[in-house]
């Protein structure tokens, strides 16, 4: 079998076997890439030369018997808002198009310290605000389900490139299910770790308080397996959990019965899709017959986490992006004037049609005499939407939902309508705002498109979301089956 | 096509942008504030929600006093400092003038 | 008259900056080379507290007589500026729930001979923007040259209420203030720009005008009187003082406009999401107030206590801690503390000034001003030949008995050397010989010119009795 096609934890236990050498898994991924990122695009830089030697030192240490580590020789594509030492990392946008970091992030860190390797940066949308990977400064990429189709966003590439096989891992990040949204629609699997759990020292910051790093992977085994790499204490990010590192492949394979599972009703409600209703219903069906305890919960405050979601996240956003100036990096308009107008221009001519938009309200909703009426009430009203989801933890273990309420859409079936695309975020952002742990899998097909279903856990209880999205998984009618490209 | 104030006026997208430092043209004016208005609309639905009496989350974990020792760290090598410095003077980055 | 001051210390004892752990030994360093991704504000860097900087901000405030507030949290502040490495300042405000880590509090300081107390309405902590440079100036230079060093040091701003009436009272408080730091150990104001102020004045029938970048207490002062005759000059021609935000040129010693009340800004705080909250405990302020130093005040009445001195004495001693310090060095070797007081208040001050150094920065140590004290006690120098010792010592550090030497201002109290001097005087001044003779008064003419003679050297006692025993032997001898 060609290695492209096998999952994480089987390339790292073959090198470590001496079964398969890293140099042949990195170069069948490296061909695999070339052939497919033509349609694809799930990549903004491949990084060929330093991909070949890292393997071949991993293929010395398996050879000299030295202990590898957990993602020996294994492929990561990496989001490009996720600092990588010496490669630039654009976050898609021409204001750093030409950005090389100093520094690595600490994820990037903990996955070359268990010997994976960062294969390429993956496409997103500019600076992680869109949901469609749309809004990228260098084009948009495919659904490899069908290429006339978006794959969700704002870490499509990432999603892209583990479900075309161009990468067995990948990290992404979700402010408001960026990673979810993707691996929903490109029918993978990918995990929005609990606000603290993953260090977010070197993430490009879109909004501060909402974002993680999580995992996407085309099995839950192996998205567990990232997340233990991933996760854990960080000294340089003051918003790091202490708590010590946990191997989340171990939960995996209990049964699920007597868990007791909520199906979110609001979720489910008006405007979602037939198909997607239809395929959670059944995937809650599913999970029944399967030990678990299902039960329909209404939250109806989570009607507000959209706006309220969006506010935030823009503010942030507004205050987070006026570093890019053009003086200490990043793009520079060519002209010679005042700093005002040098500032103004750069600025208007580095950043792209959304990323404007979301600095302008954000700066509106800060600006005095509306702080009150949208910031703060927007945190007032993550508040309820905490609590509310606390008081049904009291009820049930897990939570279930759609991860987007419809299927893939057409590539610039929405661009043109700003408030239609956040629409798109209702089912993803009241998990943000609460600092949750939800897992998206795939739940079905319709008309050859997937269908993401995603499970909310408790703070810090990944392992039961992950619990659940295996246990699916393994029964799941449509096991293994990849798109056709 | 005639433009209805209902939350933001032109004049106030031209005063936050440039709040924003963000020049924009004025077709750009228009539409944003076309969209600004269906957008704030949209966010006015969180009016519907009594918070009255509802702190607000300002840290959604609940960690307070995270610090570090006061002892020197490396600083970045000196040519990787301004290795992205679009425009550089000797040692020090350059700025456009002040006035 | 109103005149209010932000007062921004950096907190010069901390060794890395305030959310980084990049030395904050930056003053003369090749710019741009103390800089890591945090303070340079590069995408991904996140900021992390430190503790330190925690503590000496509570131990400034308890030392200002502040209330330490039980949780503070950080904000944002935003607003553009090249000497920004975020476009956005890590500081502290009261916003949204979130507090300032002091509020209140006050400082008594004195005016010349009266008594002032000043009002403060909060202390926080903030990092430190980056340096710019120009050239030649802010409103000619072609391009700013910005240096990150500095960006990220830990600053304490202290606000006070707009309760001072005049430049001299704004000095005066800031030496105070300045006291109090040095003492605490927490400033070293000696270092450049480690304070520095933004004054905000607005005088009876015009607008308040703030004064930014007065990058030194030195320069308040005159920042303050510029812009009071300037704004006087206006209200007389009937000119309406508007409100707007000035800099201060020190090369040329003018403020100029930078905005009007127009662009007023509007910094939208909001909580720093990438920091934590800081709670303070009463056992936390407790141990903190346990470790805290003498302070000025303290120190003065013991001044008072253990020396005998004058409470003006006192105050002005203790308003600048490295006189404090040089006084008791100096009050250890010599026996005489209020004699100390007055050289140290008097010449010594004097001579600081137009040498412009701080004492502690003298070539003047403290076993100096006491030899030199002893040499004058025991009869080896005049007063005025002590005067021209201490410049000497000041200007070149050479110990008063080395000047004296060299210079050869031994006291002349050999009879046959200060005859010798006499007589000639007589013979060039035989007019006021004549005078003397018969009026007695005129006598001290004579004194006069011996000791001009002598550059100052000649014993006044001892010349005063030769001259007179001179005079009554010519009276004798007629
Ligand atoms: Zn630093």
């Amino acid at each position: 079998m060609e290695p492209y096609k096998l999952g994480a934890w089987e390339i790292s236990q073959k090198i470590r076997n001496r079964e398969l050498t890293a140099r042949e898994c990195i170069v069948s991924f490296l061909s695999r890439i070339d052939s497919l990122e033509p349609k694809v695009k799930a990549y903004v830089s491949v990084l060929r030369e330093a991909v070949l030697k890292k393997a071949e030192k991993i293929d010395k240490k398996v050879k000299r018997g030295e202990r590898v580590g957990m993602l020996a020789g294994v492929a990561v594509a990496v989001k490009d808002n996720i600092c990588t030492k010496g490669v630039k990392t654009t976050c898609a946008s021409k204001i750093l198009e030409n950005f090389v970091p100093p520094y690595d992030a600490t994820v990037v860190e903990r996955i070359e310290a268990e010997d994976g390797i960062v294969i390429g940066k993956t496409n997103m949308d500019e600076f992680a605000m869109g949901s469609s990977t749309e809004t990228s400064y260098f084009g948009p990429t495919r659904n490899p389900w069908d290429l006339s189709r978006v794959p969700g966003g704002s870490s499509g590439g990432s999603a892209a490139a583990v479900s075309a096989q161009e990468a067995p891992l990948a990290l992404g990040s979700d402010t408001g299910g960026s990673i979810r949204c993707p691996a929903s629609f490109c029918g993978v699997v990918g995990l929005k770790p609990t606000y603290g759990l993953v260090s977010r020292y070197g993430l490009i910051a879109y909004a501060n308080s909402l974002e993680q790093i999580g995992p996407l992977a085309r099995g839950t085994y192996d998205c567990a397996l990232l997340l233990s790499v991933i996760g854990g204490y960080d000294e340089r990010d003051s918003t790091s959990v202490n708590r010590a590192p946990r191997d989340y492949t171990r939960s995996l394979g209990k049964d699920l019965r007597g868990l007791k599972v909520g199906v979110l009703r609001e979720l489910i409600g008006l405007g979602t899709d037939e198909a997607v209703v239809k395929a959670v219903l059944e995937c809650a069906s599913k999970l029944e017959e399967m030990g678990a305890l299902c039960q329909e919960i209404s939250l109806p405050v989570l009607s507000y986490a959209l706006p309220a979601y969006y506010l935030i996240a823009m503010s942030e956003a507004s205050s987070n992006l006026a570093r890019y100036d053009g003086v200490r990096y990043g793009y520079r308009t060519e002209v010679d004037l005042d700093w005002n107008q040098v500032f103004s221009k750069s600025r208007r001519e580095g950043f792209g049609a959304e990323v404007k938009r979301r600095i302008i309200l954000g700066t509106y909703a800060l600006s005095a005499g509306y702080y009150d009426r949208f910031f703060l009430k927007s945190l007032k009203v993550a508040t309820l939407i905490k609590r509310s989801f606390e008081k049904a933890f009291q009820q049930v273990d897990v939570l279930l939902a759609p991860t987007m309420p419809l299927l893939p859409f057409r590539l610039g079936e929405k661009i043109d309508n700003p408030l239609a695309l956040y629409m798109c975020d209702v089912d993803t952002v009241p998990v943000n705002l609460a600092g949750l742990p939800a897992v998206s899998f795939p739940c079905g097909f319709h008309q050859g498109l997937p269908i993401g279903a995603q499970v909310i856990a408790p703070p810090f209880r990944e392992d039961l979301a992950l619990q659940v999205s295996f246990a699916y998984e393994q029964a799941a009618a449509f096991k293994g089956r990849t798109p056709t490209l | 096509m005639a433009l209805s104030k209902r939350h933001i006026s032109k004049e106030e997208v031209e005063h936050v942008a440039w709040l924003a430092r963000l020049e924009l043209s004025e077709e750009e004016k228009e539409l944003y504030t076309q969209q600004f208005n269906d957008i704030l609309d949209y966010f006015q639905k969180l009016n519907e929600l009594d918070t009255e009496g509802v702190p607000p989350t300002l840290h959604v974990l609940e960690l307070v006093n995270v610090f570090r020792k006061d002892e020197v760290k490396p600083s970045l090598p000196p040519e990787e400092a301004l290795a992205n410095a679009p425009r550089k003077r000797g040692r020090f980055f350059e700025a456009p003038r002040i006035l | 008259m109103k005149i209010g001051l932000e007062i921004h210390c950096q907190l010069t004892s901390l060794k890395t900056k305030l959310f980084c752990g990049c030395s904050s030994d930056y003053r003369g360093k090749t710019p741009n080379t103390f800089v890591c991704p945090v303070c340079l504000g590069l995408p991904g860097s996140l900021p992390v507290l430190n503790e330190k900087a925690v503590e000496l901000a509570v131990m400034v405030a308890l030392a200002l007589n502040c209330e330490v507030a039980p949780q503070t949290f950080f904000v944002r502040k935003n607003y553009f500026y090249p000497d920004m490495p975020k476009n956005f300042q890590i500081s502290q405000y009261d916003v949204g729930g979130s507090i300032a880590i002091a509020s209140g509090g006050w400082v008594g300081f004195l005016v010349g001979k009266t008594r002032k107390t000043v009002r403060l309405r909060r202390i926080h902590l903030e990092e430190d923007p980056g340096k710019l440079f120009y050239h030649g100036t802010i409103d000619t230079s072609p391009y700013t040259l910005v240096d990150y060093n500095r960006a990220g040091i830990a600053l304490l701003e202290i606000v006070t209420e707009p309760e001072l009436e005049a430049p001299a009272e704004a000095r005066a408080f800031l030496q105070k203030l300045r006291s109090i730091l040095e003492h605490l150990g927490v400033s070293d104001g000696g270092l450049e720009g480690a304070m520095r102020c933004d004054a905000n004045i607005s005088i009876e029938g015009g607008g308040r005008v703030e004064v930014k970048n007065i990058s030194s207490f030195k320069d308040v002062e005159r920042a303050l009187t510029f812009e009071i005759v300037r704004q006087r000059d206006l209200l007389k021609k009937g000119v309406k003082i508007q409100t707007e935000t000035r800099h201060w040129d020190d090369v040329r010693r003018t403020t100029l406009s930078l905005r009007v009340k127009e662009e007023e800004q509007d910094y939208r705080y909001f909580l720093e999401p990438d920091l934590t909250p800081v709670r303070i405990s009463q056992e936390m302020v407790e141990l903190l107030r346990s470790r805290m130093p003498e302070l000025p005040d303290a120190r003065k009445e013991r001044f008072l206590k253990a020396y005998g001195l004058p409470e003006y004495d006192a105050e002005v001693l203790t308003s600048d801690r490295a006189m404090a310090d040089f006084f008791e060095e100096c009050a250890k070797l010599y026996d005489k503390p209020k004699a100390v007081a007055n050289w140290l208040m008097g010449d010594v001050l004097q001579c600081l000034h137009s040498l412009e150094v701080d004492i502690d920065q003298a070539k003047l140590a403290p076993q100096y001003l006491a030899e030199m004290l002893k040499l004058m006690d025991r009869g080896d120098i005049s007063i005025k030949i002590a005067k021209k010792v201490l410049w000497e010592v000041m200007k070149h550090g050479k110990s008063p008995s080395t000047v004296v030497r060299e210079k050869d201002w031994w006291r002349i109290t050999d009879l046959q050397t200060l005859e010798g001097y006499i007589a000639q005087v007589f013979k060039e001044y035989p007019k006021a010989v004549e005078d003397a003779l018969v009026d007695e008064k005129t006598i001290h003419y004579l004194i006069g010119k011996t000791m001009e003679a002598t550059g100052g050297k000649a014993d006044p006692e001892l010349t005063n009795a030769l001259i007179r025993k001179k005079l009554s032997q010519m009276k004798k001898g007629s």
